[in-house]
């Protein structure tokens, strides 16, 4: 895998965790520049061009692009924020909208054709996007009720003073330990199984078509068959993280915005 | 020679089993949507948001132990 041009067919069969730490396409760029940044940048380029243009000259009728863009938009407002925050759950719409269309698109790259590759099978990328989550969802939380009575909401579920030393210390680490870990762990995870799986099929059907007997061969073409059919498995994951991610930052949102338990 | 041999790594014998838990539970999720709905048909938008997010926490029991999976395999491939 050192080499670019040694390419996909000579790698070795089971597939490992090496796969995925692709060469820099750029020598003087380094690790800045390879085909993950590039994928990532490219879909933020799509995305901002994609909204400019719907929105550069919007008419009471839309045309098709705008009507693309509303439905977008509108998807992230009355079906995401609006029914899991509430009403002033408006004013993070554009927020799950860009954050909805940036890892659908990031994802998407990993059934593109002639790429394949997601940049969220790196956990830079998710832990990013969870940070931010985290960060907005206990400043929302502090900057609505004030740190002290926050963190007592979020530490100290109403119950018996003799269950507290257990529930305290489950609290804290679900709501400040695995909710960061577990929003950017999810997202990455599944962009790296579904890759490593599609990479077994694929690299499977050659294995199988060098085997030495001829009963071997065409179950080549049934591995292949496989790999197409997870492709479309994999569209189908690509939608419900992007879909869920934002839907859990929501609820985390929801709860710190919560009055009381 | 042994009859029968095995060779290389058990981990993904260990991420079989570990899946089980995971699996049952997606299971339990669908399962209670899809109850819930028949018996009560209107319900189906406002609990749709809730099947989605239990089964992302559920699901990543699974992710975890395809991740730690490769995090604690030292060095050998597969």
């Amino acid at each position: 895998m050192s080499s670019p041009a040694v390419g996909l067919l000579a790698s070795p069969f089971p597939p490992g965790v090496g796969e995925f730490f692709l060469p820099s396409l750029w020598e003087a760029a380094g690790p800045w520049l390879t085909k993950f940044t590039l994928y990532a940048w490219v879909a933020v380029g799509i995305i901002m061009v994609f909204f400019l243009v719907a929105y550069r000259n919007p008419k009471l009728v839309p045309t098709k692009t705008q009507w693309m863009a509303e439905s977008i938009y509108g998807f992230a407002r009355d079906g995401i924020a609006t029914p899991m925050i509430g009403h002033e759950g408006v004013r993070f719409a554009p927020y799950f909208a860009t954050l909805f269309c940036f890892i659908l698109l990031t994802n998407l790259w990993s059934i593109f054709p002639f790429v394949q590759i997601s940049p969220n099978t790196h956990i830079a990328f998710p832990i990013v996007l969870a940070v931010i989550s985290y960060v907005m969802f206990n400043y929302l939380g502090i900057r609505r009720h004030g740190a002290l009575k926050y963190f007592k909401t979020a530490l100290i579920p109403p119950a018996p003073w003799y269950i507290l030393p257990l529930l305290i210390p489950i609290e804290f680490a679900s709501t400040f330990i695995f909710r960061p870990v577990t929003l950017a762990l999810r997202l990455f995870a599944n962009m790296f199984a579904g890759h490593m799986i599609l990479l077994v099929f694929t690299l499977g059907g050659f294995a199988l078509l060098e085997s030495s007997s001829w009963f071997i061969k065409p179950l080549s073409l049934a591995s292949w068959a496989m790999t197409i059919a997870l492709t479309f498995l994999e569209a189908l994951v690509i939608l419900l993280q992007a879909y869920v991610f934002v839907v859990l930052t929501a609820s985390y949102i929801t709860g710190a915005l919560a009055e009381e338990h | 020679m042994a009859f029968a041999e095995v060779s290389g790594s058990l981990s993904a014998i260990g991420y079989g089993l570990a899946a089980i838990g995971p699996g049952i539970g997606v299971g339990i999720i669908f399962a209670a949507y899809i109850q819930s709905t028949a018996r009560q048909p209107e319900s189906a938008r406002i609990t749709q948001q809730w099947v989605w997010i239990g089964f992302a926490v559920v699901e990543a029991l699974a992710l975890l132990g395809i991740a730690f999976g490769f995090v604690f395999s030292s060095g050998t491939p597969g």
